[in-house]
């Protein structure tokens, strides 16, 4: 059954306000299990398309599902469920931050909270990372050093890298097929 | 914190070029954010980066809710939902035309080149993320040992983020931060 707008705008909030850090998780069992609007196919080539693209996947994946459903309405119902109930959330979050950010106790336990966070995405990183390491491959690794020396080491401005990395990397994939 | 139309300005500039170079998603646009936001126009401190990126990982939503925060952080609401749009606009009309057309090109050799060119720069990104929050976020022993353990649990062992965010906070208000 094709949903309506409105139910893409409440389908898409409630995938946004269960999934902390993990929405990817969040919008498969409700799409595909749940609602059963998409098969296990579509959904993996939908989200595939949406990685190629700039800006966030779930973000683009909320446009494209809504717009093929039910035309620029329902893309723009999607990705309104998704961004506007965090958006209120956050926004609150930030006036509590801007009030009582310096209260010692929260000082202390944002402080643990943050660093919990970098630990986290290192351990994300590391699983994304082990599929460049198979088949003996050298240009996978190596085009993520160079990434990531000339980003997070030497703290170079994203469009300049991008702009020589991006190029080079997919070459070297093309002429290695 | 500047509040004038100058600051809005700056904002919706900064983030709908970000959006375009933003690839694999929010967390991969971490370190330019930082960049800009902290050693460029100087609207936050290493230490409100690290708040800010921790306070959009407990909000429940998509990552790049960070935008929001920090948009917020410069010009209050105003400033949230002009970096957000900013953020999401662009890269939405471009998803939706994109959706359109892509069931054209699914299998083809540039499509495929595009994906394994893109996965590696993708992870260098997420990496640096992962250090700019780290060093931004850990000051002593303690911090180092939570973004550690927490890096060693969530790679090993498959725990809810939440978890590990809940104990890092109880570290912190017990004073042990």
């Amino acid at each position: 059954m094709r949903p309506t707008a409105s139910e893409l705008f409440i389908a898409f909030a409630t995938i946004s306000l269960s999934g902390f850090g993990g929405v990817l998780a969040w919008s498969r069992r409700l799409m595909v299990e749940e609602k059963r609007w998409l098969t296990p196919e579509q959904f993996n080539e939908t989200y595939a398309l949406c990685a190629f693209l700039p800006g966030g996947n779930i973000l683009n994946f909320s446009v494209i599902f809504g717009s093929r459903l039910r035309g620029p309405l329902g893309g723009l119902a999607a990705i309104a469920g998704l961004i506007g109930p965090p958006m209120l959330l956050i926004m609150a979050i930030g006036a509590v931050y801007a009030h009582y950010g310096d209260l010692p106790a929260l000082r202390r336990m944002l402080t643990g909270v943050a660093s919990a966070a970098a630990g986290l995405l290192m351990a994300t990183v590391a699983k994304m990372a082990q599929p460049l390491f198979r088949r003996g491959a050298v240009t996978g690794p190596a085009i993520a050093l160079i990434t990531f020396v000339a980003i997070g080491v030497m703290h170079w401005p994203l469009p300049l890298v991008l702009a020589v990395i991006v190029p080079a990397s997919i070459g070297m994939a093309w002429v290695r097929r | 914190m500047k509040t004038d139309g100058g600051a809005l300005v700056t904002l919706a500039g900064f983030f709908a070029v970000l959006s375009l170079f933003a690839i694999g998603g929010g967390n991969s646009a971490v370190p330019e954010m930082h960049r800009f936001s902290v050693d460029v126009q100087h609207w936050l401190t290493d230490r409100q980066f690290a708040d800010t990126f921790a306070l959009a990982q407990l909000t429940p939503g998509p990552n790049l809710i960070i935008v929001a925060l920090i948009g917020y952080h410069v010009a209050g609401v105003a400033g949230a939902l002009v970096a957000m749009l900013a953020m999401c606009g662009p890269t939405g009309v471009f998803a939706f035309f994109v959706g359109r057309a892509s069931d054209r090109f699914k299998q083809s050799r540039w499509h495929v080149a595009l994906s394994h060119g893109l996965v590696p720069v993708t992870v260098g990104l997420i990496a640096s993320s992962a250090l700019v929050v780290a060093t931004t976020a850990d000051a002593g022993l303690v911090t180092v040992a939570i973004t550690l353990t927490t890096a060693l649990v969530s790679y090993f062992v498959r725990v809810h983020p939440l978890w590990a965010f809940a104990a890092a906070a109880l570290l912190g208000l017990v004073g042990l931060v």
